[in-house]
């Protein structure tokens, strides 16, 4: 596999008041060409800072990159200059937000915001640009495009405002799109239509994607491996498929568990959820040297407290970080 | 209270409920137009259990439990608790009848008054509805506290000092404080993180079994209202499309819009993916103020028929436990 997009022990800190902070501590993963790739965890674990660093768009200060390197088809992004960047932003790598109505511009009609992106970045003419934007909501299937255009974002629905994002997103046919929890804000029937456009708009146009998610759902709808994360740091890596019947981190198999899944056929019998207890550390303990989940860890042992856990190679496709890990027993479904 | 016999008793029932919105008319000579959010709902909720109200945004979910606990005047129809007519109690009555209908809102951000200490949050409601003596109340506070899972200690705190799960906590303290028969609780783990989420709702089970506590559980979450619900009623655009216990509405939904629902969300379980079709609704709900005639899915139903346009399908019994308001399912049973 060559990758398309490589993260390298990338480590971002941030200056709190408590001190330095890793908010990314040497996070490694490769995107391949085409593929879908998944980030998931709580918030608070880093994902979203994930997309900003590849974005180049970590606020600065407080943030900073303090090492690792992130390189898309070969050029290091994080050596990249501003104009440079502003040139990949859009063209190369785009991302589409959770929250469609202060993502987009209010004052803007959506055809006048999609142009927008098609002229500085593709070099069109206004007319060009709008021909395209036309053709790019239909694309997301947005009735009546021809007028849809005119539009301003108050007067779309939800699920009509992410179509536009999406539309905007792979207007420049990005290799790399990045959907940060995308239809987290939107209802489970509209969320369906947003998936089903996202894999046939990735298909037509060859982009890779990265989708941040915490909704295991999600994860086993749309991506191919997966990318768990936890307070900034990797903690398990591989194929969905693989990760769902066989999690072996501890939180991982939480995460899976204390969701009530939608079950194929309901029976009397109703246990109580697995719960993972406590929450994520505050940003002022990611630093910590030992396990980062060990105080909600059901598995702890003295040595969790001490090291930070060493990542096991399970298999060629399946990594986890922990002292401890579990038997590769089939996940028997609650 | 006494424990739930197999067939419990009736608790709630709505009859024929509606609230409905003027709404701001576009010009002087304009007719004022009406939006019904919640249109002819007819519901009973047994005694202990819960009854879960599953819905996309704007199905007039919460705008239905605000009407139940008379946070919003009811146009028309009947709400009766324990046999008393909750809509024509008025002053002291309703007060006093507040006391057995508490609510858990959505967002434990803004559902607290970030001034008072957590004590006195889950105090409020025994002073205002004077529920035992005065010195009784910091024992029962401390009780509550112990109850929901929060730390004695942490009782002089403000809300902006707790995480998100520990402020819905508080929440669910408030909520059970004056001892009610039923709570309301509107999308309670929503606004909460996923490991959250379980703990919340593991926290309410218990208590309803311990204290016997009767659910009008409301969310957009699909394995959420098959975790927690007895019976579950869906709804679309302020009218009940299907409502059956639990067993016969996840294992044999008759709706075109609970298949296409159920469908609708991602599943972890790999079995699942590989057996279940997914059935597409195109577009989005109608807009609420010009509604067509006819059924309120017709414009998005995969198996519509003419007769859909024209007629609005009643709500009618296909089974003991099962009411399903669709022209289809009517002429297959």
């Amino acid at each position: 596999m060559t990758a398309l997009l490589s993260v390298k022990n990338l480590t971002v800190e941030f200056t709190t008041r408590d001190g330095i902070a890793p908010v990314i501590d040497d996070l490694s993963f490769d995107l391949a060409p085409g593929e879908t790739l998944s980030l998931v965890g709580e918030s608070g674990c880093g994902k979203s800072m994930t997309a900003l660093a590849i974005m180049g768009l970590i606020p600065s200060p407080p943030g900073r990159v303090a090492s690792g390197s992130i390189s898309l088809a070969g050029e290091n992004l994080l050596q990249a200059s501003d104009t440079r960047m502003r040139a990949v932003r859009g063209n190369d790598i785009s991302m589409v937000f959770q929250e469609p109505m202060t993502s987009l511009n209010p004052v803007f009609t959506v055809g006048e915001q999609i142009s927008e992106t098609l002229r500085r970045h593709q070099g069109l003419t206004r007319r060009q640009a709008k021909a395209l934007s036309i053709e790019m909501l239909d694309a997301v299937q947005i009735p009546l495009p021809t007028r849809r255009i005119n539009d301003y974002p108050h007067q779309l629905s939800g699920g009509m405002r992410q179509r536009v994002m999406i539309a905007m997103a792979l207007a420049c046919r990005p290799k790399v799109l990045i959907a940060d929890e995308p239809t987290t804000a939107l209802d489970v029937t509209v969320q369906a239509q947003i998936f089903d456009l996202m894999r046939a708009v990735g298909k037509e146009t060859a982009a890779a994607i990265i989708l941040i998610t915490h909704d295991m759902g999600s994860v086993a709808e749309m991506a191919e491996r997966v990318v768990v994360m936890y307070a900034g740091r990797k903690i398990e890596e591989g194929y969905v498929d693989d990760i769902l019947a066989r999690p072996r981190h501890p939180y991982t198999r939480g995460l899976i568990a204390c969701v009530p899944h939608l079950l194929e056929t309901v029976s009397a019998e109703r246990p109580y959820l697995q719960e993972i207890p406590g929450m994520v550390p505050p940003l002022s303990d990611f630093g910590f040297m030992g396990c980062l989940f060990a105080p909600r860890c059901n598995r702890v042992e003295t040595r969790c407290w001490q090291e930070k856990p060493k990542v096991t190679q399970i298999t060629p496709s399946q990594s986890a970080a922990c002292w401890n890990l579990q038997e590769a027993q089939v996940r028997v479904d609650a | 209270m006494p424990d739930t016999p197999v067939e419990s008793a009736t608790l709630l029932t709505l009859q024929d409920v509606e609230v409905s919105f003027t709404l701001k008319r576009s010009s002087v000579f304009a007719k004022p137009s009406l939006l019904r959010a919640v249109d002819g709902v007819t519901l009973s909720v047994r005694k202990g259990q819960t009854m879960g109200i599953v819905g996309e945004s704007g199905s007039g979910k919460t705008t239905l439990a605000l009407a139940v606990a008379r946070l919003l005047p009811v146009t028309r129809g009947r709400i009766h608790m324990n046999g008393v007519d909750l809509l024509s109690l008025r002053g002291e009555a309703l007060r006093n009848a507040r006391r057995h209908m508490q609510f858990i809102f959505q967002d434990p951000y803004s559902s607290l008054n970030p001034r008072l200490r957590a004590e006195k949050i889950v105090r409020e409601p025994l002073d205002r509805l004077s529920i035992a003596s005065t010195s009784r109340r910091n024992d029962r506070v401390r009780e509550l506290f112990d109850q929901v899972g929060l730390r004695r200690d942490q009782q002089r705190l403000f809300p902006h000092q707790f995480s998100g799960g520990q402020r819905q906590r508080i929440g669910i303290a408030r909520a059970i404080a004056s001892n009610p028969s039923l709570v309301i609780c509107d999308e309670p783990v929503s606004a909460l993180d996923v490991g959250v989420q379980a703990q919340i709702l593991n926290l309410l089970r218990r208590l309803q079994e311990e204290l016997g506590l009767t659910y009008v559980f409301i969310s957009h979450d699909l394995g959420v209202i098959q975790h927690m619900c007895d019976t579950i009623a869906v709804m679309y655009m302020g009218k009940i499309l299907e409502e059956a216990d639990r067993e016969s509405l996840f294992n044999t939904p008759k709706h075109p819009y609970t298949q296409a629902l159920l469908s609708a969300v991602p599943s972890a379980d790999l079995n699942r993916r590989n057996r279940q079709r997914r059935i597409m609704i195109p577009g989005d709900p109608p807009n609420p103020i010009h509604l067509p005639p006819g059924c309120r899915f017709a414009s998005r139903c995969p198996q519509v028929e003419d007769r859909c346009r024209v007629d609005t399908p009643p709500l009618v019994n296909i089974d003991r436990h099962h009411r399903v308001a669709c022209h289809l399912v009517k002429a297959a049973g």
